[in-house]
């Protein structure tokens, strides 16, 4: 596949080789991790590491200044009458709620996360976008999470999908950049290699499958080709670029099931909440509920966990 | 395409670990001896012999099993032709289909009591018998059930006869599955059928004949005997016997032919092999290593289709090999029943020996070895996932099969040189093609001497398909229509 012309303000060229993906061994691969077995300790081990690395998220256009702090509420106390649980890594808003929930966390050590870039649908001119993020930066977020524009990126301008990607990461000052490619507009796999590559080349820190807004949202074989992109970029730079799965991932048995993914792709040094987030709302309390199962062996009513 | 620049290691060794996850045994049942299956009973040899079987991933005794000697064979062989004379070569088609799918079902709702034995005897992980071996060996009965009453839109214009009675030998890598390649198709062609499992893995065999028992088939329609190397002879000598089908080594198979050579009986034989997988500078080279990790470490490369040799085209070879060695790194060896284990015991001290003679050669040849998959158990019998580079054509490790999770690598510049590498070798078993061109697998797999071509994949195995050898890999073919016509005549 060939690039587009570079244009005047080009910053620095998009990698011009597209990898490709064969589906069908991706779909095999994912079946293969999927069949692990994780039980007893291992279990408790993979719960309380997935509760670390969740971006509790509230991203709705009825979100109020309440919400967002009761949201931050739980970031901070997940559920007090388990004991040895950790906080999550990040509360995740709207730019509008930013400030709202640094006042909330306070010096907790929880990152606040906040969308830019007209999230989700990325309708709108890269100056708007920029003015987004750097509005978010100054209200105090440490991470930004932007949509590419897909538009662009399907009519293979893909010069002007990295452009717009190099800047944003420039208005994002010391915050960490999130590039959402939203994978369930891209359509096969060979574009979501492509796209990770790109966003990767480009300066992202982190790269997320999906707004959450779109389905199919987060999959295994998307999430596993993004990895093996990230593993391959690392290679070939040196330097280490994070991932994020977001949406549709509700259960902890299917949140382990990308544990292992990540396990058996990146390894090691990717287990950690700096390097891997579940974008989720309702994630949370699933690992809650099943860690208190593995503490009691009966599962309780739903009503024993806070709902935010 | 990534380019390999930096000198990065992966650490799989994390700190999040899989608990163990073994598979109960509580639900089995097995007999602590094991007689001999002919005509629809179980009887004691004839020798007095009994020898033990071994769970090669502790070599703890499982059950000790009959040996046959010439003269059970001769009862075997002769319950078989008096089934087939007054029984099953009368019986309408539609019946006979009717027993086999019998034989499926009963297999389908006992698979995780055979799925449990299969690795207990064999040492393959039970992730691979319960979702491989199992579900083939039904499927296989299934589809041949189906073609017993068809045989006659199967072959038109001719006259399909069944032989007779079938000497059925099979090896110990699928011993569950090989006795399904042979029994189903050739009890469908209305034969019946002797057959001997392997010494070192009779047991999924002789619940077979549990099963065949409680299907009701006929006696003496299917005899089930074991024993070792002259149990076999035995059968291939008797005259009693129409036609002999033989899956195991090439040396046993050309035994076989001096020995059939100049009488009446037919013969199929599946033999070696060492099959070269060829990776192009377009593949998609993640599921290309993949698919090489598939074919060579599956069911702990005791395959005779096993991709046993990559070729890999050079501006991607670096990239290939270091993906390969790390993907190594997460292959878990260990327990077969845990379900977490992708690679298990060597199924006998004997192939044990065999292997480990192969790596200590390929060192002394010069090649480079690397090992992967971390400790293994201290009982039992285990090689860990084993790698040898710089090697030529002319090394024995790239020339002689070592039916073990060994791989040979060699890169390539052009497609004619990746061919005639493929091809330079006394097997034609397999071959697999990586590539994202479509035009360019049609090219290669034409040009590949072998009786099964994957492409883009590896070990896809299906009872629709036939499966057998160019060269000495085998004579004949088993599997889909093909399989139907080495157990009839077509006159």
């Amino acid at each position: 596949m060939t690039q587009t012309a570079p244009r005047t303000e080009t910053i620095a060229p998009a990698p011009d080789h597209v990898v490709s993906v064969d589906q069908v061994g991706i779909e095999e691969r994912v079946a293969r991790l999927g069949s692990r077995s994780i039980k007893k300790s291992s279990k408790v081990q993979a719960l309380k590491l997935i509760l670390s690395q969740i971006d509790l998220t509230t991203l709705e256009g009825q979100d109020t200044p309440g919400k967002v702090r009761q949201l931050c509420h739980k970031a901070m106390s997940l559920h007090d009458t388990l004991p040895d649980i950790p906080h999550v890594a990040a509360v995740c808003v709207y730019p509008m709620m930013v400030a709202e929930a640094k006042k909330a966390l306070g010096d907790s050590g929880i990152h606040i996360a906040s969308v830019a870039t007209a999230f989700p649908s990325g309708m709108a001119t890269t100056q708007a976008k920029l003015d987004e993020i750097k509005l978010a930066v100054a209200e105090g977020a440490d991470e930004i999470d932007m949509v590419i524009s897909r538009g662009k990126f399907l009519q293979g301008e893909y010069q002007a999908v990295f452009d717009e990607i190099v800047l944003c990461k420039e208005a994002c000052g010391d915050a960490h950049l999130k590039v959402i490619l939203e994978t369930g507009e891209l359509g096969t796999l060979d574009r979501v290699r492509h796209a990770s590559d790109l966003a990767m080349h480009a300066g992202a820190d982190f790269i997320k499958t999906s707004t959450g807004k779109i389905q199919p949202a987060a999959t295994l074989p998307v999430t596993l080709v993004m990895l093996q992109a990230i593993r391959d970029y690392y290679y070939e730079t040196g330097r280490m670029v994070g991932m994020k799965p977001a949406g549709g991932i509700s259960k902890a048995k299917l949140a382990i099931q990308y544990l292992v993914t990540l396990r058996e792709t990146l390894g090691e040094a990717w287990m950690t909440p700096e390097w891997f987030r579940f974008g989720a709302s309702s994630l949370a309390n699933d690992v809650l509920m099943q860690l208190q199962k593995q503490q009691t062996g009966v599962y309780q009513s739903g009503d024993y966990f806070s709902k935010d | 395409m990534s380019n390999v620049k930096h000198a990065i290691k992966l650490n799989y060794d994390t700190e999040w670990e899989y608990a163990p996850a073994p598979e109960s045994t509580d639900h089995i049942s097995l007999k602590d001896r094991y007689d001999l299956f002919i005509g629809g009973e179980f009887v004691a040899p004839k020798s007095g012999v009994y020898f033990d079987t071994i769970n090669p991933a502790n070599e703890k005794i499982l059950a000790s099993v009959a040996q046959a000697g010439a003269a059970d064979v001769d009862r075997a062989v002769k319950a078989a032709r008096g089934a087939y004379e007054n029984v099953w070569s009368k019986m309408k088609p539609a019946e006979r289909g009717k027993f086999i799918y019998r034989i499926a079902r009963i297999i389908q709702e006992r698979a995780r009591e055979f799925a449990v034995i299969e690795s207990m005897d064999g040492g393959k992980p039970i992730r691979e018998s319960r979702d491989v071996d199992v579900p083939l060996a039904a499927a296989h009965f299934f589809y041949y059930a189906g073609w017993a009453d068809k045989l006659d839109y199967a072959f038109p214009h001719k006259t399909p006869k069944p032989l007779g009675v079938a000497g059925q030998i099979i090896p110990w890598n699928f011993p569950l599955l090989m006795a399904a390649w042979k029994i189903a198709p050739a009890l469908a062609c209305g034969n019946t059928v002797v057959l001997k499992p392997a010494e070192t893995t009779p047991l999924t065999a002789m619940k077979l004949a549990e099963v065949i028992q409680a299907a009701d088939l006929p006696p003496g329609v299917v005899n089930i005997i074991t024993g070792d190397g002259s149990t076999g002879a035995s059968i291939v000598d008797h005259d009693g016997i129409d036609k002999i089908a033989f899956t195991g080594s090439t040396d046993v198979g050309k035994i076989i032919q001096r020995a059939v050579a100049g009488g009446d009986k037919k013969y199929t034989l599946e033999l070696g092999g060492k099959a070269a997988n060829i990776i192009f500078d377009d593949a998609p080279i993640d599921q290309a290593v993949e698919g090489v990790v598939n074919a060579i470490f599956f069911n702990q490369g005791h395959v005779c289709c096993a991709g046993s040799r990559l070729l890999v085209q050079e501006s991607v070879a670096e990239e290939v090999v270091t993906k390969l060695k790390e993907r190594m790194q997460t292959l878990i060896v260990g327990d077969p029943m845990d379900k977490n284990t992708d690679i298990g015991a060597i199924n006998s001290a004997a192939q044990l020996e065999r292997i480990n003679a192969y790596l200590e050669l390929g060192q002394k040849e010069g090649a480079a070895m690397y090992q992967a998959g971390g400790k293994t158990p201290k009982k039992g019998y285990w090689c860990r996932p084993t790698l040898f580079t710089d090697v030529s054509q002319s090394h024995r490790v790239v020339r002689e099969e070592i039916f073990g999770p060994v791989l040979a690598i060699q890169t390539f510049r052009t497609l004619d040189e990746a061919v005639t590498k493929a091809n330079n070798t006394q097997y034609g078993l397999s071959g697999g093609v990586w590539t994202d061109k479509g035009a360019k697998i049609f090219k290669v797999g034409q040009k590949i001497r072998a009786g099964v071509i994957w492409a883009n994949t590896f070990n896809k195995f299906d009872p629709t398909s036939p499966f057998g050898g160019y060269k000495e890999s085998g004579v004949g073919r088993e599997g889909g229509l093909h399989g139907l016509s080495a157990y009839l005549n077509l006159h």
